[in-house]
């Protein structure tokens, strides 16, 4: 009887439980701070991107749509930026957002006078902030920069909230409600959202699991509903019980070739590299799959900029190599060394797939591997090695993805100089027109395969894990979870 | 009194046997070592691959028994260098005894006192990572137990009368050293050789297994369970046949060790 008893209990608090729609979603680290305009840590905007909003927003496409603004225009030099506010838009206290919040907003990113600015940018490129009526605000820069329209995603929040940190407020379609360091962050719907159809859920719990395969754990327990970023090897102990969705998250894996030195600095050398590299064999050994096969250096995600068929441009072929090899007076090969960052073992083993890869023309490599501070330190600035591997984070901006290249770029540590590729990024970053802003950067783009930088690899694909009644996941080509669209089944 | 034999069988019965498979190691293997396969990545154990394949689609027995190389190698070397510097230093401070034994054995515990893998990240951190740094290492960090164990030898028979013999006669110190006192005091040295070939072994696994000693893509027992521990789950026996092998190594030794210790206990 009393088994009875506790059984139905335990089905009661189960279905109390249910009514109200939660998702635990698993991440690394504690929130840097939560006061967005002071957040820096790309796991926090994870999580905060759900809270805040800007006048504008990302969408999954890697575009930026209205958010708070309803609409804006640019005037035709570039410099000016003129947004109208949208009707009825509330904080999550319940008032409405008004111009003085705006105001607030980007006076306190910008500066002014003694008070530095909180974000560089602002304080940088803004030379005016201005209120024309009560919902039409004008932001005028001192220099054209035409990818600064992204930067109007950052927050606007209220005037008038004495503490941002203990108690953020945002207009975002989820209310903050807690945090506990080192546990949780938990938020709830916002029923006043401006979008009505959004949220989908009752509260989402970003719960803080540092070691991922307890993360693992909890997901297969059943306790955490969705798992980000897993790794190829998780995803295939998931394979097949779970709703797997992976798709490219706008990284840039590469094997860099030192064009300073002896014999990369031949063309025909970096060439026969690339004829000799298998990518496909790559992603299947060492991403099991899950990576996308890239030409230059930038990721399909980036619809509007990505160069197509650039991936097709080396077709493995290892007699052209050879051939390649021999032309630029290597017949023979040679010795060299691919350094690699050793805690990234996902690089460790492409070297390991690489280095089998170049003994079939000839090519001796041996892999040196280093800690990461020794590679940033040797590598990345001090720019002493012949081959590395390595993983470029990408960027919404086009322009930021590919100034690593240019010659007076501080970390340009494939020693790439190209004034003709300077100039036609230098030229696309003054470009107002959208068309031919993209066309300067698929040239760019274009220009770094046929001249063989480096080896574009893959961009390793991320893969998110959900429960299996768990739905409407959107992939963001940035660091973020868009809880709003999730729904149960 | 046959009993005790035992211990001495199993462990020179355990290291001949992984000794032949190095020596067969240097000229044949089933597959090459590094040679990678697409289509048989995470094979079970079968005929083709008695210990199945790893994340490559590499055979493992291939790499288990070119790793034995390394396992062999750096136990060789770290244990020369440790005794030679160790039986040095040890026969210096216990025969001449006084300041000189104090400042020596004062340093030895000093180095003691310094947990073994610690030392070891030091040192590969400072000189660079790679299988020659990581044998020194190791052969430093085994010195003071040599030399402890040298020492005493030598303060033991340092009173002897065939030494007090010598040196009335003339003998230089260093002959007395070498050629009358160690060859009476080598058989506790042998015992701590054959000891410290097991820990060296650990050692390097352990480094390995911290990513610092061998470097991809050759193999070495450690390294191998390093890379094998995050397919546990997908492919156990990747994991379980580099740990086999470093368990039956380490306990050879060490049986090797406990029976010349007792074939010396029963000649005294």
């Amino acid at each position: 009887m009393r088994r009875i008893l506790s059984i139905l209990i335990f089905f009661l608090a189960a279905f109390s439980a249910l009514s109200v729609e939660k998702i635990v979603v698993a991440v690394m680290q504690d929130p840097d701070f939560l006061d967005p305009h002071r957040a820096a840590a790309s796991g926090t905007y994870e999580m905060m991107f759900n809270v805040f909003e800007g006048l504008l927003k990302p969408d999954s496409k890697g575009n930026v749509v209205p958010a708070i603004a309803e609409s804006y225009s640019i005037s035709p030099d570039g410099l000016t930026y003129t947004f109208k506010l949208r009707e009825g838009v509330k904080f999550h206290n319940g008032r409405e957002v008004t111009m003085t919040d705006v105001l607030y907003s980007f006076n306190r990113l910008k500066g002014s006078g003694e008070v530095r600015g909180l974000s560089s940018d602002f304080e940088k490129f803004v030379s005016e902030i201005e209120a024309t009526d009560d919902i039409t605000v004008e932001i005028t820069l001192n220099t054209l920069n035409t990818d600064f329209l992204e930067k109007f995603i950052i927050a606007i929040i209220p005037a008038d909230n004495p503490d941002h940190e203990r108690n953020p407020i945002g207009t975002g379609p989820f209310k903050f409600v807690t945090y506990q360091p080192g546990q949780r962050v938990v938020i709830a719907k916002f029923d006043e959202y401006w979008n009505p159809d959004l949220p989908l859920v009752d509260e989402v719990e970003f719960r803080i699991i540092p070691d991922n395969q307890a993360a693992l754990m909890s997901f297969m327990a059943g306790e955490v509903q969705m798992l980000p970023r897993l790794d190829a090897i998780q995803a295939e102990i998931l394979r097949g019980r779970y709703n797997l969705i992976s798709a490219e998250q706008n990284m840039v894996q590469l094997m860099a070739m030192n064009l300073a030195r002896e014999p990369f600095d031949d063309l025909k050398v970096r060439q026969a590299i690339n004829l000799a590299i298998d990518k496909e064999e790559i992603i299947e050994i060492v991403a099991n799959g899950y990576g996308t096969v890239l030409g230059s250096n930038m990721s399909p995600i980036m619809e509007r900029y990505y160069q197509e068929g650039l991936e097709d441009y080396y077709k493995t072929d290892i007699v052209a190599a050879r051939s390649l090899l021999a032309q630029a007076g290597y017949p023979e090969g040679f010795k060299t060394t691919i350094t690699v960052p050793s805690n990234y073992q996902f690089h460790v083993d492409t070297a390991q797939v690489i280095v089998e890869q170049l003994k079939k023309v000839g090519i001796t490599a041996e892999i040196e591997l280093i800690e990461w501070s020794i590679w940033l330190d040797r590598v990345y600035t001090g720019r002493d090695y012949e081959m590395t591997i390595v993983g470029l984070t990408g960027k919404l901006s086009a322009y930021d993805i590919l100034k690593r290249y240019l010659s007076d770029y501080p970390r340009d540590f494939y020693n790439y100089f190209n004034p003709r590729y300077d100039e036609l990024v230098n030229s696309a970053i003054k470009q107002t027109d959208i068309d031919k802003k993209a066309g300067l950067f698929k040239q760019a783009q274009v220009l770094l395969t046929e001249e063989a930088v480096a080896v574009y690899i893959m961009d390793p694909n991320f893969i998110v894990a959900l429960a299996s009644n768990l739905f409407g996941y959107n992939v963001y080509p940035l660091y973020v979870q868009d809880m709003s669209t999730l729904y149960y089944k | 009194m046959k009993r005790k034999r035992v211990s001495l069988y199993i462990g020179i019965s355990i290291i001949a046997s992984l000794l032949a498979m190095m020596v067969v190691s240097l000229f044949y293997t089933p597959y090459p070592v590094t040679e990678m396969n697409r289509d048989e990545r995470f094979a079970p154990p079968s005929a083709n691959h008695p210990l199945g394949t790893d994340n490559f689609g590499r055979d493992v027995l291939s790499r288990i028994m070119k790793g034995s190389q390394t396992a062999f190698f750096v136990g060789l070397i770290a244990v020369s260098v440790g005794g030679l510097f160790g039986v040095l230093v040890g026969a210096i401070a216990g025969y001449f005894g006084g300041m000189l034994d104090e400042f020596i054995m004062r340093l030895m515990d000093a180095m003691m006192a310094f947990p073994g893998i610690l030392f070891a990240l030091m040192f590969v951190s400072i000189f660079g990572v790679g299988i020659r740094n990581t044998i020194i290492a190791i052969g430093i960090m085994s010195i003071p137990s040599f030399a402890r164990i040298t020492r005493s030898g030598f303060i033991q028979h340092k009173e002897f009368e065939y030494v007090k013999n010598a040196r009335v006669k003339g003998v230089s110190n260093f002959r007395i050293m070498f050629s009358h006192i160690l060859p009476n005091v080598l058989s506790p040295i042998i015992v701590a050789a054959s000891m410290g070939f097991s820990s060296a072994v650990l050692s390097e696994a352990a480094l390995s297994y911290l990513g610092l000693g061998v470097q991809p893509p050759d193999p070495s027992w450690g390294r191998m369970l390093n890379e094998s521990q995050v397919f546990i789950t997908l492919s156990p026996w990747y994991t379980i046949a580099p740990g086999i092998f470093i368990t039956l190594i380490v306990l050879g030794f060490n049986f090797l060790g406990d029976g010349i210790a007792d074939l010396q206990d029963r000649q005294q």
